[in-house]
């Protein structure tokens, strides 16, 4: 079968959580819970609420996600 | 979430899965040049339904066929088409689902078509023998990628390309089921393999590079360098006591 990847989409963050989470206002209205990706991670890369940021969203459940690029 | 079966339910797909072996022996008695894809296409749909099944692939997303008919430089998803005939030397890999009473088997294999060249015959034993070392590790308590880094081993250990655009997956209850089976990656990771969990694994090897296109009618996948491509594919169920291949004819 052809492989899945998570889709991407834009938001905004809108409230830090503890454990690097963050609550995260996409572009269509819905909010979802997003942890940041290692890479980011071990590139220090701070988010900050009303940062823009690309947000991964599992296919599986598409109420959570993970932040992969902050916008600057 | 992976999908636990029971072992009536492991019992129902490993029904379909005999069905699609099954037509597949029949389908290669019926490869030889100067037949169509369409025409073994109708010969499978045929035999399936007269097992009581029905062919998985026709109408999945609007896919045409019953089954996918796949020559040389074509990976998957070939269309059947009265236009395509097979001629000596060709390679077909020929992909089969059946549904019966609500589960799903899943199965392909590379046929040669008359004389092949010792080349071709080398990239289908490896990807077999790919497919049969990814098998060996689906077994309770190790890790998903286990069987998807064995396979990438036996490909690379024979020079091969491995395609990354196209993976196994669970199947059972429906055709496509989680999780996704890459056939590359390092060993140890994802989850830990549980028995009742039923997989179809299917390496998809090219003689050169791994990367693929998939053409203008949305269907087919063809090697990015229009070279060889083999696919072999096994439902295969985990078992307590080691992997269990589904369909299989053996113990007939």
């Amino acid at each position: 079968m052809a492989k899945e990847e998570g889709v991407q989409v834009e938001g905004t963050v809108i409230e830090p959580l503890p454990n690097a989470m963050f609550r995260v206002e996409l572009e269509n209205g819905h909010r979802v819970l997003a942890h940041i990706s290692g890479k980011m991670r071990m590139n220090f890369i701070k988010i900050l609420p009303g940062d823009k940021v690309t947000v991964e969203l599992s296919p599986y459940d598409l109420s959570r996600g993970r932040i992969v690029y902050r916008y600057k | 979430m992976i999908r636990i079966h029971d072992a009536d339910s492991v019992a129902r797909i490993r029904e379909s899965a005999r069905i699609v072996a099954r037509c597949l022996r029949m389908m290669a008695g019926e490869v030889r040049a100067g037949v169509s894809t369409l025409a073994l296409d109708r010969l499978a749909e045929e035999f399936i339904r007269a097992e009581g099944g029905e062919p998985a692939f026709k109408g999945y997303r609007g896919f045409p066929g019953s089954i996918c008919a796949s020559i040389n430089e074509e990976v998957v998803h070939g269309i059947p088409n009265a236009a395509r005939v097979l001629r000596d030397g060709d390679v077909i890999s020929i992909d089969i689902g059946v549904r019966k009473a609500g589960f799903y088997g899943d199965a392909a294999r590379t046929f040669p078509v008359g004389e092949i060249t010792p080349e071709a015959a080398r990239l289908l034993e490896t990807t077999e023998r790919a497919l049969q070392r990814g098998i060996e590790q689906a077994r309770a308590g190790n890790r998903l990628s286990d069987i998807s880094h064995a396979v990438e081993k036996e490909v690379k250990r024979g020079g091969y390309g491995v395609v990354r655009a196209l993976v196994g997956h669970g199947v059972g209850r429906e055709l496509h089921e989680e999780p996704q089976i890459p056939n590359y990656g390092p060993p140890g990771q994802g989850p830990v393999l549980r028995a009742g969990m039923v997989f179809a694994i299917e390496p998809m090897v090219n003689q050169g590079t791994g990367d693929v296109i998939t053409l203008p009618d949305e269907w087919t996948v063809v090697t990015a360098d229009r070279k060889l491509s083999a696919h072999f594919e096994h439902t295969v169920a985990v078992r307590e006591d080691g992997p269990e291949i589904l369909s299989r004819l053996d113990a007939e």
